[in-house]
């Protein structure tokens, strides 16, 4: 299978990681005042890579249903966490909303893949489910944190309108719709402006990954041809997903918008911080 | 839902009834309004006035349906208002805030704004209309091309009270809507719900909220006070505040 590919050493791998002194020298001359974040992200990098390295060998190996089903769950309850942690604003809820959203939208998209078009055998084929899988949850959960962030924002900062809109008997979605709209682009946009720079400017990993393993670049290719559609229809559905609740969430049904439900992130970001 | 009110034979039913209606900030656990019973017949005008933080915006929004009730009901006409029902009931019950919000876009943008929305299906904006109801206020004909985002204070406060008088609602809820404005500005605001209360008194009625007692008698008939909470008829006893900040 790996032909082509040469096998790393854990001294290969320690080389490329003294790159990172670039940033540290970076950080120092000009006073960015990174260092110790430098040093802790290259530590999880390695760190968390090592891990899931493991895991993955394990998982493969072992390849039962019952061990790849939980993994890919954990995945996905990690995305949903991870989706509702970005902007100012908040509302209870919201943390549900993200796991919701990005859990059926990307479970529905990668049983499309996974069985429609790849058709993989047996039907948890963990080499196919989990990075596929993971690859769809990682653009799902950007576009649905900016869109849910997009929402709670363009709600603080247009409530008077929201407000007068429904005062001269605007329906709670017609006096929604603005700031709906603007979240869901908000979600698309980066999925978009990747579609259209990808194999231009930027490789993907993936596909990169399939033609250093041996694979032909035509069929690394078509892969990564499914995957952006995968990416694409996934990213879309869980941010419109996503807004959908948050509306649901601040707009009564009596059409009333219940912009005192939109809180600030303070208490727990300033816990984060006194930690 | 609920039966008409009971009144007694031959009585006109009010507009508006305010029954028990009642606000708490859960977040604070602090009472905003205590249950409070209020009516408003048709031809009233009734001006309210109290101190700031009194509870009187609150009342006011309660009235319009616009937040969560915490006890009570509103009905109209005698009858409670179902959800469904709510965007019909703001267009009779129009609810005009303090400062104005105005949509991006020309003046003309904002005034034919309401017709893009379900509930005025049946109306069709009436450029030459909205251009008089301007005039009477002392705007020329090009004010309507004016961007919304340029216009003073009290502009943006007139092209919001023209766009709700277009729309002939029968009840006017103004939350200190010259608090904030010149002179000139708040004269205009005044005659022009002044005319359109007249147009059809016998069907209309306001409920004007100021902090200010020489304009509470100005527009006003009925004088009701909020303090704390609690709203009181009072004869308008010389009770002069003086003029506080916008709330």
């Amino acid at each position: 299978m790996n032909a082509g590919l040469q096998n790393l050493s854990l001294v290969d791998v320690a080389i490329a990681a003294l790159l990172v002194l670039v940033n540290g020298a970076i950080s120092v001359v000009l006073k960015l005042d990174l260092e110790r974040r430098l040093a802790w992200a290259a530590a999880r990098t390695v760190v968390q890579l090592l891990a899931i390295g493991y895991v993955l060998g394990w998982v493969f190996a072992y390849d039962r249903w019952y061990v790849v089903l939980p993994l890919m769950a954990l995945m996905t309850l990690i995305a949903g966490v991870a989706g509702s942690q970005r902007g100012a604003r908040t509302y209870a809820g919201q943390r549900a909303d993200s796991i919701v959203s990005i859990w059926i939208s990307a479970w529905l998209v990668a049983a499309v893949g996974l069985f429609v078009v790849i058709r993989i055998r047996p039907w948890y084929a963990p080499q196919y489910a989990i990075p596929i899988l993971g690859m769809i949850l990682g653009n799902t959960l950007t576009g649905v944190s900016l869109g849910i962030e997009r929402m709670t924002s363009e709600l603080t900062a247009r409530r008077d309108r929201v407000d007068t809109a429904l005062a001269l008997g605007a329906t709670r979605w017609e006096a929604a719709q603005g700031p709906a709209r603007d979240a869901v682009r908000a979600g698309m946009i980066p999925t978009l402006n990747q579609m259209a720079v990808v194999g231009v400017v930027s490789l993907p990993g993936m596909m990169t990954g399939q033609v250093l393993a041996g694979q032909s670049p035509l069929q690394a290719v078509r892969y990564q041809i499914v995957i952006m559609f995968l990416i694409a229809a996934s990213s879309g559905l869980g941010t419109v997903g996503a807004v959908l609740l948050a509306y649901r969430h601040l707009f009564s049904a009596e059409h009333r918008f219940l912009a005192s439900r939109l809180i600030e992130r303070t208490p727990r970001a300033k816990r984060r911080a006194a930690r | 839902m609920t039966e008409p009110r009971s009144a007694a034979p031959g009585a006109p039913v009010p507009l508006v009834a305010a029954q028990r209606v009642a606000r708490r900030d859960a977040a604070r656990g602090q009472i905003l309004l205590q249950p409070t019973d209020l009516t408003l017949d048709a031809g009233e005008r009734v001006a309210l006035t109290g101190p700031s933080g009194s509870g009187k915006s609150v009342l006011l929004r309660a009235l319009a349906l616009l937040d969560p009730l915490d006890g009570g009901h509103v009905l109209w006409r005698g009858r409670a208002v179902t959800r469904a029902r709510i965007p019909g009931f703001r267009r009779h019950v129009a609810y005009l805030r303090q400062r104005a919000a105005l949509l991006d876009g020309s003046v003309d943008d904002n005034v034919r704004y309401p017709y893009s929305l379900a509930v005025y299906r049946d109306a069709a904006f009436d450029a030459g209309r909205a251009q008089a109801l301007f005039e009477r206020a002392g705007r020329g004909a090009d004010f309507l091309a004016r961007d919304a985002s340029e216009l003073s204070g009290g502009e943006a406060q007139i092209v919001a009270l023209v766009r709700v008088l277009q729309l002939d609602p029968d009840v006017l809820l103004l939350d200190e809507p010259t608090a904030s404005l010149d002179p000139e500005s708040a004269r205009a605001i005044e005659a022009l719900v002044s005319e359109w209360f007249e147009r059809d008194r016998a069907a209309r009625a306001t409920v004007w909220v100021s902090h200010d007692p020489a304009q509470a008698l100005r527009v006003g008939t009925r004088q009701l006070t909020m303090r704390a909470g609690v709203l009181s008829e009072a004869p308008h006893a010389g009770v002069a505040q003086p003029q506080e900040a916008a709330r």
